[in-house]
């Protein structure tokens, strides 16, 4: 008998795991240290804690030496861990004002409160292939002792708050410090508070929310957004002590924050006409995603959707990789079950419809 | 199995409140059978879509007494069945059976076991589409309206034209069934032939949609029905004239396989299949 389908399932998914490990090392190169990943790769490290979910940048970059570069499976990986932690305590509420910037641009004036700081960016660097790099030995770090990373611009104003002053954006929503909804304590239902719409999105793959964020863009919807501020930097993550009661500092977080709007007027509620604003925050240095993800957010608030991007059920329903890709990789679990009764269904219609099959596809009889 | 268990994390991987919480929309969803009851879905460390929902029951169920059988298109030892029970045995150490009679609790993908299953056993379903309405309506927001108000009109239109088409419904697996006579629900992808036992049946079946988050069941003793008209009835597969080529049964659900030059059949369900064997005379739920 030579068909057993995917029996002896046990051996087999074994030696798949060995065989994995044997790919991973058998050029016999040095092995990557997950330092080096973590410095090297920063930008791949950022991408799994923002999908991942989980802002630990040395598992980050432990996922990403295991999946082998593989940035979907290692925010799985990532993912995967963080639901097995409970969850302590909520933070209090983020003031980006006070972020260590390290970049901060403006597209909609010429000149900010706090100057704009071009900052780290491949921006405007012109994308040829470095040679020299495919033998860089030397250790270059000493080459940079003139650049001192540790002056943050403190208390940069924020550019929206100008707008708002003037009333050409609506004020922010009465602060009630309700609990934000948990969508991974709570199922999805539609539609879903913006707080969970932006949570959603916070852990939401970039490459799928680029790709509805741009279809808005290019011609499946109407926005043309201004980008009132992107900055990346460093906030101070800030707890209630469980026992004083005090608030103090846990830590700090690597953040992009976007602030877009939407330059048609619109009716806000408030008196007068004003603008929309988008708004994107997501771990790490990721610029694409902060703003594909400020864009959706103005797309989603369109009362009466008619292309996808305003969708939020379309838009939040399919951006997470860890879902995507688990269920575009379960087709190929055996079907086999499913495929004998859809089988069963197309022989009956064929024969009921009076089909004469005299010969097969290869032309037997 | 060959595992030994991990440390560092806590029995059956997921923490205790979050077992609490599925265990509440489980006691949610057994007093409203066939409704769909959203639920905090947790990733585990099996992909989404390879029965993470299935598998959030069992492990918030699962207590170290109990004894577990998990089965892929009917089959202990596919990769996926035995890929879960890894998990499982990895997480928990409980014992694992092929035996569908000892199971305290059975998971399974795509078949209902052969044999009768009892009272004091749970089968737990792994969804991939937890919604019925899903083939005529994309929309979540929409398909909960519909079952709130009973409108269910577009999914008889669906059959109805099915049927002037192609003179037969087209539904393979998934066969949308009425539960209760209130909500329509999806059975899981497993075959129509599977499809009755679901009807009044000793033991409670459980369904969970990881990825769609939402947990469901047919509770002991409840009505299901499939959907269908008196003109048109329900009908299962057909196997008539195939037998199995291992055990030689005639009134079990067949896998087809194809050698080259012929079609051979064999069991779907292998424990039952490997009983058979022994004794022709084991007997299949009617």
């Amino acid at each position: 008998m030579g068909y057993v389908a995917a029996k002896g399932g046990r051996e087999a998914i074994l030696n798949a795991e060995e065989l994995v490990e044997y790919f991973r090392l058998k050029g016999k190169s040095l092995p990557l240290s997950v330092k080096a990943l973590k410095e090297q790769l920063r930008l791949a490290c950022d991408k799994v804690m923002s999908e991942g979910s989980l802002y630990a940048p040395e598992l980050a970059a432990l996922a990403l030496k295991q999946a082998e570069g593989d940035t979907i499976e290692a925010s799985f990986l990532l993912r995967a861990y963080r639901s097995t932690l409970p969850r302590i305590s909520y933070s209090e509420p983020v003031d980006t004002e006070e972020m260590s910037i390290l970049r901060r641009i403006s597209s909609a004036f010429k000149d900010i409160p706090g100057g704009q700081i071009l900052g780290p960016t491949r921006d405007y660097i012109q994308r040829f292939l470095r040679f020299d790099l495919l033998g860089e030995k030397e250790k270059k770090n000493e080459h940079f002792s003139h650049i001192n990373e540790g002056e943050p611009v403190q208390k940069a104003p924020k550019v929206i708050d100008l707008l708002r002053e003037e009333w050409l954006l609506p004020q922010p929503a009465v602060k009630t410090n309700k609990e934000p909804y948990d969508i991974t304590r709570c199922a999805l239902i539609f539609p879903l508070p913006r707080s969970g719409r932006l949570q959603a999105m916070a852990r939401g793959e970039e490459g799928g929310m680029m790709a509805i964020a741009y279809s808005s863009m290019r011609g499946y919807g109407d926005t043309h957004p201004t980008l009132a501020e992107l900055r990346v930097g460093y906030i101070p993550l800030k707890i209630k002590h469980p026992i004083t009661g005090k608030t103090v500092t846990a830590g700090e977080v690597l953040v992009t924050e976007v602030e877009i709007i939407a330059g048609k007027p619109t009716q806000t509620g408030e008196e007068v006409p004003q603008f929309t604003l988008g708004y994107g925050l997501v771990f790490g240095h990721n610029e694409r995603k902060a703003i594909s993800m400020a864009m959706l957010d103005i797309t989603m608030k369109t009362q009466e959707p008619k292309h996808p991007a305003e969708d939020q059920e379309f838009v939040i329903c399919h951006i997470d990789s860890i879902e995507s890709s688990g269920f575009t990789a379960h087709w190929k679990l055996p079907h086999y079950v499913t495929f004998q009764s859809d089988l069963d269904r197309l022989r009956k219609i064929q024969k009921e419809k009076g089909c004469k099959l005299e010969t097969d596809i290869s032309g037997k009889k | 199995m060959m595992t030994e268990m991990i440390k560092g994390y806590n029995f059956a991987f997921i923490d205790e409140y979050a077992k609490r919480e599925i265990r509440r929309k489980i006691l949610k969803a057994v007093s409203i059978p066939g409704y769909q009851v959203p639920f905090g879905s947790r990733e585990l460390a099996i992909a989404r879509g390879w029965g993470t929902g299935g598998l959030q029951i069992t492990l918030s169920l699962i207590g170290q007494k109990d004894i577990l059988k998990i089965i892929d298109q009917g089959c202990d030892d596919s990769v996926n069945a035995v890929n879960i029970k890894r998990f499982v045995k990895t997480t928990t150490g409980v014992a694992i059976t092929t035996d569908t009679l000892k199971a305290t609790i059975i998971q399974t993908r795509h078949r209902i076991p052969e044999e009768e299953l009892i009272e004091e056993q749970i089968l737990v379903f792994q969804v991939p589409y937890p919604e019925p309405l899903r083939i005529v309506e994309p929309q979540e927001a929409q398909t909960r309206r519909m079952h709130a108000e009973m409108d269910y009109a577009k999914i008889w239109v669906f059959l109805y034209e099915n049927i002037v088409k192609w003179e037969e419904i087209t539904i393979g697996a998934r066969y949308p069934v009425m539960v209760a006579g209130r909500y329509i629900m999806d059975p899981s992808p497993i075959p129509r032939y599977d499809v009755p036992k679901l009807n009044n049946a000793s033991t409670l079946y459980l369904f969970g949609a990881g990825r769609e988050k939402r947990i469901y069941a047919v509770p002991p003793f409840t009505e299901v029905k499939p959907l269908e008209f008196e003109d048109h009835r329900f009908r299962i597969e057909n196997f008539e004239g195939k037998s199995c080529q291992l055990c030689g049964s005639t009134d079990t659900f067949l896998d087809e396989i194809v050698t080259g030059d012929k079609q051979v059949y064999s069991c779907s369900d292998t424990s039952f299949c490997e009983k058979r064997r022994k004794n022709p005379q084991t007997p299949r739920s009617t």
